[in-house]
């Protein structure tokens, strides 16, 4: 179970977010909606452990433990996972070897056996098969000459591959077309079970009614502003955010 | 002699000393060895305020002078050649020098000859007339002082492609600092081919002052893929000069990894006689301590429709230093030049420094020349995202380091045994690093 309570923080003097509180349960998928710049990317990043942020208050537990003191590494390992908006290109680091390199550090970290490398190929193909990520892809240099669609695929296999148990979703619907919405959609809900919890960031409803969300929080002004059930994804659909824009220029 | 009353500091002198005491002993021709001195004497050590030497100041960084190695014992020989080479993997014919003196010779494979330096000085061998065939080098400090000191090394005559790796070792041996000269001279006829293996090894916390230089003299067609590592302890000084005189249609291409040394500065000099020709010259160097590395190079654009890469890659840790000096002189007529430079440097620490002097002159119109340099940290959005995904701090920066390294390390190599022998002194290093 993540909790999120009273998180304020700031980037060079500006305040992000203002006293957020947010839990998500086991097994539950919960959406956060907002506007631009409303804090949700920063929410997410603060969450995965980027440094760039001064928390000047509040915690996030995870199975009540508070994570804000760890390293991105160890929350990693600890279960937190967030697919990027943006995924970045490594040039000089194949993607195979990345992929074991993380795998193997987050099952040091929790002691476990490290995969030896054909079980790490199984597991690697299948989970591409899925996906439908050829496996040239797997050959390049991390997300190097990827289109957009594929480096949302890409991260949904890490995903896949390294089972975490807070899954973290960064606007992925942005930049792809409606058959890469699909697959990765399906991706993601393959994952779906009673431990894994899910927390689907996303300015638009098209990406719910695929990854259907348990809850559905609106995110304005650095804190949370309202929460319903899916339906409250329709409602701003229909809407948009001009009531929260205006509670929060008030 | 006149040269003596030119001379200003301690080192200098003792310089002189020690050319005066070795001169009727070393093989060859004593009158080409005294041009030599006196074209470094009528200059000195250069220091900060003689331009190529600006970043480098040989006359404060070599104060004292390391008396030249005599030729080692059997023993001593099979001591230094105990530890198994970087490049054993690549399985190639090795000659090993030690002390800056020929220790053991591999049967050469067919297509290339070795006789010893000092034989074919003492001889007077013919193509010992192909020395200096890049004539800028010749008024270089280290260059003219290899010159007036040279000891030992190998005269490779390459006449056919030679398909086994051939590789040269100098191990410089032994608790008491000493200072080698060592000359390679390499011939390789038209159409033959060849790839060389080059390591410098010398034990840590011994000041040893090792100057090498290595010349090629590479014929149309030819080929010639070169690898060099200095592996010397974490006290020498090692100098050493790569020349490389091309013809036509010649693929070229050299790399230094630099991995060792207090003070380590390679020169290079490259010049395109011949049309047509492609030569890539990279660098890779990682530093930490007080190390201090310098790389400077010259490539002469003197023919037309050649085409010039040169990459050079700095990891800096700790108070290292490191320098690149980059310069592409295109002649008049060397048209549809083709040249590139780029250097790029990786900070690891607040107080590494890096120092980049890239230069361009072309007198032709018809040109493409380009250069850059960076200079920056780890980028930690790439950090973030590595760490992100479960790996810790120190892995995410060895893998990123690594990659940046990659790139003048083992690509384009197209040797894959050597590329990861290479890799192997980066991961090392990395791992040093902790």
């Amino acid at each position: 179970m993540l909790e999120i309570k009273n998180l304020v923080a700031e980037i060079e003097g500006k305040r992000i977010l203002d006293g957020l509180s947010l839990t998500v349960h086991d097994g539950e998928t919960a959406a956060i909606m907002g506007p631009n710049g409303s804090g949700k990317s920063t929410l997410s990043y603060i969450i995965a452990g980027k440094e760039d942020y001064e928390i000047l208050d509040g915690e996030i537990l995870l199975d009540g433990e508070n994570i804000l003191e760890m390293e991105a590494s160890e929350r990693a390992a600890a279960g937190v996972f967030l697919a990027f908006q943006y995924p970045l290109e490594i040039p000089g680091v194949a993607t195979m070897t990345f992929l074991k390199a993380a795998l193997n550090a987050q099952r040091r970290a929790r002691e476990e056996t490290e995969l030896t490398t054909p079980e790490f190929m199984k597991a690697v193909q299948d989970a591409a098969a899925k996906l439908e990520i050829p496996r040239d892809m797997l050959k390049r240099a991390l997300n190097v000459g990827f289109s957009g669609g594929e480096k949302k695929r890409m991260e949904i296999l890490q995903m896949a591959l390294l089972q975490p148990r807070m899954c973290i979703l960064d606007e992925t619907d942005s930049g792809l077309d409606i058959d890469a919405l699909r697959i990765v959609s399906e991706g993601v809900n393959a994952l779906k079970s009673d431990k894994r919890s899910f927390l689907v960031i996303t300015h638009y409803q098209r990406l719910l009614n695929y990854i259907v969300p348990d809850t559905v929080h609106v995110m304005a002004n650095g804190k949370i502003m309202r929460s319903g059930g899916k339906e409250l994804a329709e409602e701003l659909e229909a809407n948009g955010y001009a009531d929260y824009k205006a509670q929060e220029a008030a | 002699m006149a040269e003596v009353a030119t001379l200003k500091t301690p080192a200098e002198t003792a310089l002189a000393d020690l050319f005066a005491r070795s001169k009727s002993l070393l093989p060859g021709d004593a009158r080409s060895r005294e041009d030599a001195f006196h074209r470094f004497a009528e200059k000195g050590l250069p220091h900060r305020r003689v331009e190529e030497w600006k970043y480098t100041d040989l006359r404060a960084l070599m104060r004292e002078i390391a008396p030249l190695a005599e030729k080692p014992s059997e023993a001593g020989v099979a001591r230094a050649l105990s530890v198994e080479s970087v490049f054993a993997a690549a399985e190639p014919a090795t000659i090993a020098f030690v002390d800056g003196h020929l220790a053991t010779a591999d049967a050469m494979p067919a297509g290339v000859t070795a006789v010893p330096l000092a034989v074919a000085l003492a001889q007077g061998h013919p193509l010992l007339s192909k020395l200096g065939a890049v004539s800028d080098a010749e008024g270089n400090a280290a260059y003219a002082l290899n010159a007036a000191f040279m000891t030992d090394g190998v005269v490779l005559h390459v006449t056919g492609a030679v398909d086994r790796r051939v590789a040269l070792r100098f191990v410089t041996a032994g608790a008491q600092p000493v200072a080698t000269a060592t000359r390679v001279l390499v011939v390789v006829e038209p159409g033959a081919a060849i790839s060389l293996l080059e390591t410098h090894e010398s034990p840590h916390g011994v000041a040893h002052q090792p100057n090498s230089v290595v010349e090629f003299v590479v014929g149309d067609r030819a080929k010639v893929a070169h690898v060099r590592l200095n592996a010397n302890g974490d006290k020498a000084l090692a100098l050493s000069t790569l020349t490389a005189h091309l013809g036509g249609e010649v693929a070229f291409g050299s790399r230094n990894v630099v991995a060792g040394s207090a003070v380590s500065r390679h020169q290079v000099w490259m010049t395109f006689a011949g049309a047509d020709s492609r030569g890539a010259v990279r660098g890779a160097t990682m530093l930490s301590g007080d190390q201090h590395a310098d790389t400077t190079l010259v490539v002469n654009h003197k023919a037309t429709g050649c085409e010039s890469r040169e990459l050079f890659k700095h990891a800096i840790d700790g108070r290292g230093t490191g320098v690149f000096q980059g310069r592409i002189n295109v002649a008049r007529g060397a048209q549809k030049t083709d040249g590139q430079m780029m250097s790029a440097a990786v900070l690891l620490s607040e107080e590494g420094t890096m120092n980049n002097k890239p230069e361009l002159e072309i007198f032709a119109d018809d040109v493409q020349c380009a250069h850059g340099a960076t200079c920056g940290e780890l980028d930690d959005d790439l950090l973030f995202y590595l760490m992100a995904r479960g790996l810790p701090r120190p892995e995410a920066e060895a893998l990123l380091i690594e990659s940046f390294l990659g790139e003048a390390v083992e690509e384009g190599l197209d040797d894959e045994v050597v590329g990861e022998a290479l890799m192997g002194v980066v991961e090392a290093w990395l791992a040093a690093r902790g």
